[in-house]
């Protein structure tokens, strides 16, 4: 037989390192089906049976006032799970109650795990597991999850309760106190008349959620056609509640929960006052890392200390794989060729398949590193105190504080760091940040700023790379801005945010977090990147007979085509055109491309270019380089933290057009100011 | 900022974002919209709830508070519609207004 458990808490209980000792490597990641939030299912056995445990996202509370709350809440009223586990932080106790107790009011079975016990007793805090267990009438049991303590007790508790499913569920009812008392019994008396608003939620329950303003509650009644009746039975009933408590009914529902949390501490736990606990070493931290004079600074330094060790660790390791998949490539095109296969079914495998994989394989080192460095910060708690002393220059965009890693990354390489966005927990932080990630100047697109810079501004060319880097950063601020008072105008930004004690992460926890998400992007990005590069293979490589690339092949007609597009921004000949087609496998190629077509190798091309371009067209086109659509890479790895195709499609439509457009800008307006 | 003044009768109500470093006191009411209202709620800075601004961030935005023993951090716009009565005055019924 076998039973699904939810696994629940509060961020910073040590959730994680919980679902990992209880299911082991036994675990399987995904996405909540329609939304791009991840999905952990685990399973793990006791005694004669098997549990499935869902890892929901860490929450607060189930108030649906973001994303990860709407998520928990909608698998805990609609998919029912057998039972769930609330992990509480056994050293702050009351605020991980606040989740128990509001699951404890659904009706679903509960075991609270009271996790990290070793802190607490560092903190001179005892909590009686006894008189917790009956003031909330369900099992607890205490665990250290980081060391596997408590963990085989939990899973023989959690199987027990399991069992003995078939006693009726305790009922479990909060008091709400003798002035809301009366509201919530007319409303339960009318809605035990109706069929239940959500199958499985108590219909006292249901009254106190609509109460205080339950968006999935306010839903089903709508749905079921009750809502102006219970409307009806708030305004009659509610204003004299509401002005004998001196405040509305959703501040005096969440007040009086609130208050029973607090009372049930109060019960439960006993401070050693002896210990001087508020002056912790966190606090101590903090006033270096979050003051007026350091905290700005040291924030910049850490987080230019990741961007610089994630790319000088992984670049050795990325030239690794590019010799690796060379290599192979002329090995098995000689093999091949030797076998008597046809010339484009050896370049077919050698430039498209095994080309396509490598181009996949080597952005592997970097979100591995990134993503370790991610963890670090994450667990750490660096990162809150981060958002928290950069929000306020990151909200002038429209931004989050958080927002500034993602766009600190892009300067390396646009992969990973729309990957990093995962860090923004609301869907319009995310959103804002994938969109203008692009437009920060990745470190592919340098050697092209560099090439032609140095081909056409001698002296000046530093300053000509440092301006295009800072027009990327102009551009990603005035899309932010626009984009947040545009599509994202109805969604607000907010903050709201803990500052969690400061502990020292684990090695596992940080290897593990690193491996998933180099994983996932080979396994959900690599396709899509394998497609697109076997397809400019195609287009390059056909007719058969044309040398690959030139102007007779597909993708030189595709340039012929439009370079007349591009005659306003100065560049109207097919081979920008088509420097710009391959540009979009990844940025650098753009220089082979042009040393290819203008039969200069890379070498002549200084000495070559000035044949087609000047001064002025030249600078145009490196701001279309800069701006216009990113590469398949980051196109795909955007694609799959959105989950849309649409907002994918807009994407490359959107900064295609910023690009072209920014480029004719440039062009005309130097032609007015007399540069051309 | 002056200190607080007397309790009920007078008005002594301030926002959050109103307060220095060190300073402290009682949560009397949320304002605000929607969202936002609830979610500063049901982080537990409901009505009665002791708190005290423990640090700003260098730009003075946001605010991190104390209460209920840890620490959260809030825009001062989202603080702006937290109010605070002092502490010694609990026993006015319905708050002070």
């Amino acid at each position: 037989m076998g039973y699904t458990v939810a696994l629940t808490g509060n961020p910073n209980t040590g959730k994680t390192s919980l679902f990992n000792a209880l299911t082991g490597s036994n675990q399987h990641v995904g996405n909540w089906p329609g939304v791009t939030v991840e999905r952990k299912e685990g399973r793990f056995r006791t005694g004669d049976g098997e549990v499935k445990v869902v890892d929901l996202p860490g929450i607060y509370s189930l108030g649906a006032a973001s994303l990860d709350e709407e998520i928990a809440a909608d698998f805990l009223l609609r998919s029912r799970p057998d039972l769930a586990i609330v992990v509480a932080d056994g050293s702050n106790l009351e605020r991980s109650l606040y989740l128990a107790v509001q699951m404890l009011e659904m009706g679903t079975p509960l075991v609270l795990a009271l996790n990290m016990m070793d802190t607490a007793a560092e903190k001179g805090i005892t909590i009686d597991v006894e008189k917790l267990s009956s003031l909330l009438g369900i099992p607890v049991v205490p665990t250290v999850a980081r060391r596997k303590e408590g963990i085989e007790d939990l899973k023989k508790r959690v199987f027990e309760e399991l069992k003995n499913r078939t006693a009726p569920p305790n009922s479990f009812s909060l008091p709400y106190g003798e002035r809301l008392a009366p509201l919530f019994d007319r409303m339960e008396a009318f809605l035990s008349s109706k069929p239940d608003l959500i199958p499985g939620l108590p219909a006292r329950t249901a009254a106190v959620k609509f109460t205080e303003g339950d968006p999935a509650v306010l839903a089903a009644a709508e749905t079921a056609g009750i809502r102006r009746e219970l409307e009806a039975i708030l305004s009659r009933e509610g204003a004299s509640v509401e002005a004998s408590l001196g405040y509305d009914l959703q501040t005096a529902v969440i007040e009086r929960r609130w208050g029973f949390v607090s009372g049930v501490t109060a019960e439960a736990v006993t401070r050693d006052l002896s210990l001087k606990t508020r002056l912790s070493l966190s606090d101590r931290i903090d006033r270096v890392v979050t003051s007026r004079t350091l905290g700005l600074p040291l924030f910049f330094l850490v987080t230019w200390a990741v961007f610089r060790l994630t790319y000088a660790l992984g670049d050795p390791l990325v030239e690794i794989f590019e010799g690796l998949f060379e290599s192979l490539g002329e090995r098995s095109a000689a093999f091949l060729a030797t076998a008597g296969l046809s010339d484009i079914l050896v370049s077919f495998i050698q430039d498209g398949l095994i080309g396509g994989v490598g181009s996949v394989v080597v952005f592997f080192p970097h979100i591995f590193i990134l993503f370790a460095f991610i963890a670090v910060l994450e667990d750490s708690g660096y990162m809150a105190r981060g958002a928290f002393v950069m929000d306020r220059i990151m909200h002038l965009m429209g931004l989050h504080g958080k927002s500034f890693i993602p766009m600190l990354m892009g300067f390396g390489c646009n992969v990973p760091s729309m990957m990093a966005t995962r860090i923004l927990e609301r869907p319009r932080d995310r959103m804002i940040t994938l969109l203008i990630l692009p437009f920060m100047s990745c470190s592919a697109r340098l050697p092209v700023f560099v090439l032609f810079s140095g081909a056409f501004f001698g002296a000046h060319a530093g300053t000509a790379v440092f301006s295009l880097y800072i027009l990327g950063i102009v551009v990603a601020i005035g899309a932010a801005k626009i984009l947040g008072s545009t599509l994202f105008k109805g969604e607000s930004s907010q903050l709201v945010m803990e500052l969690p004690p400061y502990h020292i992460p684990s090695a596992g926890m940080v290897l593990r977090h690193a491996w998933e998400r180099g994983f996932l992007f080979l396994q959900k990005a690599g396709t899509f990147i394998l497609l697109s590069v076997v397809a400019v293979w195609v287009l390059a490589s056909l007719p058969r007979g044309v040398e690959y690339g030139s102007e007779d092949s597909l993708v030189g007609s595709i340039g012929k085509a439009l370079a007349p597009l591009f005659g306003p921004a100065g560049f109207g000949f097919w081979q920008a055109a088509v420097a710009l087609f391959f540009g979009f496998l990844a940025k650098e190629v753009v220089v082979g491309t042009f040393g290819a077509l203008l039969g200069a190798g890379e070498a002549g091309l200084t000495a070559a270019l000035p044949s087609l371009f000047t001064p002025l067209s030249a600078y145009a086109f490196l701001v279309m380089t800069l701006l216009y659509v990113p590469c398949v890479a980051a196109v795909a790895a955007f694609k799959r933290e959105t989950g849309s195709w649409k907002w994918t499609f807009f994407m490359i439509a959107y900064t295609t057009l910023v690009g072209y457009g920014g480029a004719v800008l440039v062009y005309q307006g130097g032609r007015l100011l007399g540069l051309g | 900022m002056g200190a607080f003044g007397g309790c009920c009768g007078t008005v002594t109500e301030k926002s959050l974002s109103s307060l220095a470093v060190g300073e402290g006191g009682v949560v009397s009411k949320i304002g605000g919209d929607g969202g936002l209202k609830r979610r500063i709620l049901e982080m537990g800075l409901v009505p009665g709830t002791e708190i005290r601004v423990e640090r700003k961030a260098p730009l003075n935005d946001p605010v991190s508070v104390w209460f209920r023993g840890y620490e959260l951090s809030l825009r001062v716009d989202e603080a702006d519609a937290v109010f605070i009565r002092p502490k010694g005055c609990a026993g006015c019924g319905g708050g002070c207004r």
